[in-house]
């Protein structure tokens, strides 16, 4: 099994018209990602590579029956790309898109949980889901996934998440799904929703759990997998020798006053019986290890 | 991005809070002047993003011209927790009565917006919060709803403001957090905010973060953005777009996203070596961003070799080296490069690569490898 997708989703292509979202919708359709539809206020009637392009997700969804969105919408207009793909019916929204603003975030998340409490968002600002051998939205490439199990992967950003992936790979390691949630401040589906599913998944064994510096979704799900998960957990911090009080990069990640710091997070993960590599190669090696012990 | 006092005080008049008249001064001639325009008593206040002023002797009181002029010579070239102090805000004194501590930010774990106020303010509001945590009164606000009138008074009660406070205090909340929300604000607060002897709730401070994501729709973020102090490095690497934090190392690093950036970083380090940079060329980064980030990296004396890191999801592998190519043509690379590349159109990549490695340019197949020999040549 899988978590959230399967060969099954079908897929609408929210911005499927501009430039990544036709290089993205094309790579993921190559991947067998049932692509069956795009957007576009002023293109319905109109195709891209044969995909029907429809005015609206409501149009899209009653016309193909889809289940999934996937946005690649410039930041200024996720907001309304969101809330317009909950309204049109489907249940499960990518939101690829970087550089989204942190209100914005935080509304469309608390309006979707009041008004669409069964929708769930993924991202903003992340590279998306990949369930091997099924299913890829967004835009990791499919080849650095092997298909198969044991292990479920979810990652707060989106390059580590290709390099947990490889590392997997490279060790003949399947994976059951790789969940990209992004680094910021409000992402729409959490660590935890992410270790709740894979724990819930008969065919995920062990997971593998990808953080970074700032905030406390690490120390919340470090708390999670002490009094909820049964299966095993290998992880890796990034900016474990970043200096204080500087922000690296779109990720929020700021440390401040030993709050948010990598050696918080990794103490934390590691009181909770998880197995915490100092770089990813290391934490690929850990979770190799798990798997030989399965 | 983080604004000045004064910034900040400018910001929040904007939407009808009352805070002092002032005027920014960069010399104690300007400090002088401004003084003598406002009429003394005057505070002289260092403007610089961090804390801790008034303890490292950055915030006085000035009750005449010599002292202005005294205090301005003084605060001036002033080194704050590394932060040189290059302008000042010469503001109107104001008598006070009592301080408070009043600020919204986002709360990542709710998922909400934070409203704080507490009666114990003008103190460091964190030695607060971790020995007394109920003097600070708190409400989460769902950004759907907004913050109305009756739930900012029960939030006001909550705090045991004195009566004279309470309606000055609700209006200033309010206004506080339009500001916040409209202003699309990381953070807003106001430490200390004040009660004068005539019973004024007052602005005394102001500390802004603005969300730099949602510059598209604040066409005047640009001002401040224009006034961010970086070093010569962080100012070539921002002129280009790029997210850059200079480091004190001689590796220097490219990478593309932020994750990636940090684990370069990271690595590096563990390795034995030293990074002089962190610098993410972000998601879908192409030949001439690649080029420019190359050219920031060169600049820099420090380097001693550069370590490009690239895992391509929405960025390219044929893309990243075509940008290397470019960029070596355009301006001799002092540095050896060592390459990592994987991910989206990685073995196009390693193809435009292959004819062009030599002792200037190599290839290694892991991110530890690379790192590595990046260390090994900076040595």
């Amino acid at each position: 099994m899988s978590i959230f997708v399967d060969e099954n989703t079908k897929v609408i292509y929210q911005g499927l018209t501009g430039s990544q979202g036709s290089y993205y919708g094309r790579l993921n359709a190559e991947y067998g990602t049932q692509v069956v539809a795009g957007t576009h206020p002023k293109k319905a009637g109109s195709d891209v590579d044969g995909v029907p392009i429809y005015a609206n997700v409501g149009d899209a969804v009653a016309a193909t029956g889809a289940t999934a969105s996937c946005i690649f919408i410039p930041a200024p207009g996720v907001r309304g790309a969101v809330m317009e793909a909950a309204e049109g019916g489907v249940e499960f929204i990518v939101a690829i898109t970087e550089g989204v603003p942190a209100h914005d975030e935080a509304y469309f998340y608390n309006e979707l949980k009041r008004s669409f409490p069964k929708v769930r968002l993924l991202g903003p600002n992340c590279p998306g889901i990949i369930s091997p051998g099924k299913c890829n939205i967004g835009i990791t490439a499919g080849h650095i996934a092997k298909e198969g199990g044991p292990v479920g992967i979810v990652s707060r950003s989106g390059t580590l998440t290709y390099q947990a992936l490889y590392e997997l790979k490279q060790k003949d390691i399947g994976v059951t799904t790789c969940v990209g949630i992004g680094g910021d401040p409000v992402p729409g589906t959490s660590f935890i929703d992410c270790l709740e599913a894979f724990e819930a998944d008969p065919e995920t064994k062990a997971v593998m759990m990808i953080g970074e510096i700032g905030g406390s979704a690490e120390e919340e799900a470090a708390d999670f997998i002490k009094n909820h998960m049964t299966k095993p957990v290998a992880s890796y911090i990034a900016g474990v020798t970043a200096p204080p009080g500087k922000k690296m990069g779109h990720a929020g990640a700021i440390v401040s006053g030993g709050k948010g710091t990598a050696a918080a997070k990794m103490e934390a993960l590691q009181d909770a019986g998880a197995k915490v590599g100092n770089n990813p190669t290391e934490a690929g090696e850990l979770m190799a290890e798990i798997v030989a012990g399965l | 991005m983080d604004l000045f006092e004064h910034q900040g005080k400018e910001f929040f008049a904007q939407y009808g809070m009352p805070v002092s008249p002032g005027e920014a001064a960069f010399s104690v001639d300007e400090a002088v002047a401004a003084a003598e325009r406002l009429g003394t008593p005057v505070m002289v206040k260092a403007q610089v993003h961090t804390g801790g002023r008034g303890k490292a002797g950055g915030v006085k009181f000035a009750g005449d011209i010599d002292a202005v002029r005294e205090h301005a010579g003084n605060i001036l070239g002033l080194d704050i927790n590394g932060h040189i102090v290059q302008r000042l805000w010469i503001e109107k004194a104001s008598d006070i009565a009592e301080e408070y501590y009043a600020s919204f930010t986002l709360d990542r774990s709710a998922k909400k917006h934070l409203g704080m106020l507490s009666k114990e303010g003008g103190v460091e509001i964190e030695t607060v919060a971790e020995e007394n945590p109920d003097a600070i009164a708190k409400v989460w606000i769902d950004p759907v709803d907004g913050l109305d009138e009756d739930v900012t008074r029960a939030w006001v009660a909550a705090a045991n403001l004195p009566d004279a406070a309470v309606e000055g205090t609700v209006d200033i909340l309010q206004k506080l957090y339009t500001a916040y929300t409209e202003g699309d604000a990381d953070l807003v607060e106001i430490n200390p905010l004040i009660l004068t002897p005539e019973g004024k709730v007052h602005v005394l401070d102001a500390k802004v973060t603005l969300d730099g994501n949602s510059e598209f729709r604040h066409e005047d973020y640009a001002q401040y953005d224009e006034t961010q102090p970086r070093d010569e490095r962080e100012e070539a690497a921002h002129a280009k777009g790029l997210q850059y934090v200079g480091l004190e190392g001689s590796v220097g690093v490219i990478a593309n996203g932020a994750g990636l950036a940090m684990s370069t970083v990271d690595v590096v380090n563990q390795v034995g070596g030293s990074p002089a940079n962190f610098l993410d060329i972000g998601g879908g980064a192409n030949a001439d961003v690649m080029a420019g980030a190359l050219e920031v990296i060169n600049n820099d004396p420090a380097v001693k070799s550069i370590f490009i890191n690239i895992f391509g999801g929405i960025t390219r592998g044929e893309e990243v080296a075509n940008g290397i190519i470019e960029a070596m043509n355009r301006v001799a690379i002092d540095s050896p490069i060592v390459i990592r590349l994987d991910g989206t159109n990685a073995d196009e990549g390693r193809a435009i690569l292959a004819p062009n490695l030599d002792d200037k340019l190599m290839m290694e197949e892991t991110m530890l490898d690379a790192a590595r020999k990046a260390v090994e040549l900076a040595s």
